[in-house]
C-alpha cells in the first residue's frame, strides 16, 4: 500500500518534470523542447515578480511570527492572570481557514469602510491607511493578516519549550543577579532551538503554500502587485492553459524549497541524534 | 497545552503591581486586542442590517441586531449561479472531510506501523520520499493528479476529492504514526512475533489499542486541514461537491450588486464553526496536533 501510494508521488513528480520539458499548452504533448519553458519562465516578468514577492513575504512573515510569537510566549510565561484565556485568544486564528480570515482582513483594511474610514469619520481627516489598494504596500497587508493567523502557533510551540526549561536555571540566574531579559536572550533563546526550528519549518511550509490568503484578500492585485508563485502556477495551469510553463514553474518552486529545507532538516536531525533525541 | 512541570508551579509569585508587571499586562492586552478585532468585527457585522453598515463604522455595536444575515448566508446567499446559501457547501465539506479523515488515519497508521516495525526493504528511501512529500508545494502534483483522475473517471467527483486528500495527507500521517510507533519499546513487538502474531494480528491486537493519543492528534490535524482546504476543493471537487470554503469565496467575490457584508461575515463565521469548535473543545490536543505537524527527527 505504501509503495503504490508513494509510487504515485514519485510518478506525478516525474510526470511534471517531463511536461516541463515539453511545449504542452492545454494537453501534454510528447515533444521535447529542452529547457525552453524554463527560459520563457525566467523572462516572464510576472513570474519574477512573484518570486520577489515570495522572498520579501517569507522574510517579513517568518521574522514577524517568530518575534511576536516569542514575545507572547515570554510574557505569558510571567505567571499572568488569565493565562488560559490569553492563550486561547492568541491561538484561535490558527484554527480558521485562510479563506475566511483573508476576507475579514480585506474588509478591515478596505480604505472606505475599514480602519481608515472609521478614523476619518472620527475626525482624523488626514488619516491614511490604504495599503491594500496600493501596489507598493499591498504585500504588507498579506503579511499582517497571515502573521495574525500564525503567530499564535509559534507562541504555543515556544511556550511548551519554555515550560520544559529547568526551574533551577532561573534560581541560579537570580542568585547571580543576572537581569531577566539577559537570561532570556542569552540562555533561554538558544535552549529553545528545537521549538524554534519546528516553528520555522511550519512557517516555511506555509510561505511556500501561500495561495488562499492572497486569493481571498487581493486576488493577486492591484494589478499583479501581490502575485505569488502558487497563484501564478494555478493561473497558468487552469486559467491560461499553459501546462508546460506552469510545470516548469512548479519544478522551480520545488527545487527552491528542497534547497532551503533539506540542509536545515539534515542539520536538525544530526543535532537531535547527538542530543540522543 | 503544555503540562506545567511541578518545579515551575512553586516559583514564588511576584508582587502584583510593579511598573514591569503593568508593562507585561499592557503588552498582552494590546496583543489580545489585535487578535480579537477580526472576530469582533465578524460578529457585530453579521448581526447588523445593511443600512447600519452603510452608515456606521465597522467597529460600532449593532443598534438593531438581526439574525437575518445568518439565515441568508445559510440558505439564500448566491454561491456563483445558485442562490441556496452555504448549507450545501456545509454538507459537501462534511461528506469530504469524514471519509478523508478516517481513511487517511487508517492508511497513516498502517504505513507508520509497517515502516517502524517491519522495516521493509527500501524503508529509508520511502522515508526520504515522505519527508520531501511533506514539503512539496501542492502545485507540483496538481496537474498529473487531474489527468490521472480524469483517466480513471474520478475527476470532479466525491471519491476523487477524497482520494486527493488521501494522497496529500499521507506523508504527514505516515510520519506522525511512524514517529509514535518508533518510540514504543521494540521488545513488545518481538514478544508478539514469538507468540506467532502476524502483520495484521499484531496491528489490530497490539498497536491499535495503544494508538489512541496519536489518533486524536491525527484526527485534529486532518479535520482542520481538510475542512479548511481551499485549493484542492477548488480543483478536484467539481461543481456538485464544492466544499464550504470555495463557496464562501464565491459568495464574497460575487461582483454583481451591492456587497452584503453582513451576509458575508455570517457565512465566514458559519464556515469557521467546525474548526473553531474543534479548537475550543480539544484544547491541549489541538496544540499537540499542530506541534506534531512539524516533521521530527
Amino acid at each position: 500500500m505504501a509503495l503504490t501510494a508513494l509510487g504515485a508521488y514519485v510518478l506525478t513528480f516525474l510526470w511534471t518534470a517531463r511536461v516541463s520539458l515539453s511545449s504542452a499548452r492545454i494537453f501534454p504533448t510528447g515533444d521535447f523542447v529542452g529547457l525552453g519553458q524554463y527560459e520563457r519562465l525566467f523572462r516572464n516578468a510576472r513570474w519574477l515578480l512573484s518570486l520577489q514577492n515570495l522572498a520579501v513575504y517569507a522574510l517579513l512573515f517568518i521574522a514577524a511570527c517568530l518575534v511576536l510569537g516569542f514575545l507572547l510566549a515570554v510574557f505569558i510565561d510571567q505567571q499572568v492572570a488569565g493565562e488560559g484565556a490569553l492563550r486561547t485568544v492568541f491561538l484561535y486564528p490558527y484554527a480558521m481557514s485562510f479563506v475566511a480570515t483573508g476576507l475579514v482582513w480585506q474588509w478591515i483594511l478596505n480604505p472606505e469602510l475599514g480602519i481608515q474610514g472609521v478614523a476619518r469619520r472620527l475626525g482624523f481627516g488626514g488619516f491614511t491607511f490604504d495599503w491594500i489598494v496600493r501596489q507598493e504596500t499591498v504585500l504588507y497587508t498579506v503579511v499582517i493578516a497571515t502573521v495574525w493567523q500564525a503567530s499564535g502557533l509559534v507562541m504555543a510551540l515556544l511556550l511548551s519549550g519554555l515550560r520544559g526549561i529547568d526551574a533551577e536555571l532561573w534560581k541560579a540566574a537570580r542568585i547571580d543577579g543576572i537581569p531577566k531579559w539577559r537570561v532570556y536572550l542569552s540562555i533561554v533563546l538558544p535552549m529553545l532551538w528545537p521549538s524554534l526550528s519546528t516553528a520555522f519549518i511550519l512557517l516555511f511550509v506555509m510561505v511556500v503554500k501561500l495561495f488562499d490568503a492572497v486569493v481571498a484578500m487581493t486576488q493577486g492585485g492591484p494589478g499583479t502587485a501581490s502575485e505569488v508563485p502558487a497563484k501564478f502556477i494555478m493561473d497558468y495551469l487552469f486559467g491560461r492553459a499553459n501546462v508546460g510553463l506552469a510545470s516548469a514553474a512548479s519544478i522551480v518552486l520545488l527545487l527552491t524549497v528542497l534547497a532551503i529545507v533539506a540542509p536545515f532538516c539534515y542539520a536538525r536531525s544530526r543535532a537531535l541524534q547527538r542530543s540522543g533525541g | 497545552m503544555a503540562v506545567l512541570p511541578p518545579a515551575a508551579r512553586v516559583r514564588p509569585r511576584k508582587p502584583l503591581l510593579t511598573p514591569a508587571r503593568l508593562g507585561i499586562y499592557a503588552f498582552l492586552l494590546t496583543a489580545a486586542l489585535f487578535f480579537l478585532v477580526p472576530l469582533y468585527v465578524m460578529l457585530v457585522t453579521s448581526v447588523k442590517p445593511m443600512a447600519e453598515i452603510r452608515l456606521g463604522n465597522i467597529f460600532a455595536l449593532p443598534l438593531a441586531p438581526t439574525f437575518e444575515p445568518w439565515r441568508n448566508a445559510w440558505q439564500a446567499a448566491c454561491t456563483g449561479l445558485e442562490c441556496e446559501g452555504i448549507r450545501g457547501g456545509f454538507w459537501n465539506s462534511v461528506k469530504i472531510t469524514v471519509p478523508s479523515v478516517l481513511l487517511s488515519i487508517a492508511i497513516g497508521a498502517v504505513n507508520g506501523y509497517a515502516l517502524s516495525f517491519w522495516r521493509p526493504r527500501g524503508a529509508n528511501a520511502l522515508f526520504a520520499v515522505l519527508m520531501i512529500g511533506a514539503f512539496v508545494p501542492g502545485q507540483v502534483l496538481l496537474y498529473p493528479l487531474v489527468r490521472a483522475l480524469a483517466a480513471a473517471g474520478l475527476y470532479s467527483s466525491l471519491p476523487g476529492i477524497v482520494l486527493v486528500h488521501l494522497v496529500f495527507g499521507m506523508p504527514m500521517m505516515t510520519l506522525l504514526f511512524r514517529n509514535y510507533y518508533a518510540a514504543l519499546p521494540q521488545e513488545l513487538f518481538m514478544a508478539a512475533r514469538i507468540d506467532g502474531g502476524g502483520f495484521w494480528r499484531i496491528f489490530y491486537s497490539l498497536m491499535l489499542p495503544m494508538s489512541a493519543p496519536v489518533m486524536a492528534v491525527a484526527a485534529i490535524m486532518q479535520v482542520t486541514n481538510i475542512w479548511n482546504d481551499f485549493l484542492l476543493g477548488l480543483v478536484f471537487a467539481g461543481s456538485d461537491n464544492l466544499p464550504m470554503t470555495v463557496q464562501l469565496n464565491n459568495i464574497i467575490n460575487t461582483t454583481t450588486g451591492e456587497r452584503l457584508y453582513n451576509v458575508n461575515m455570517a457565512a465566514t463565521l458559519l464556515t469557521s464553526l467546525v474548526p473553531l469548535a474543534l479548537y475550543f473543545f480539544s484544547g491541549r490536543w489541538f496544540v499537540r496536533g499542530i506541534a506534531s505537524g512539524a516533521v521530527k527527527g
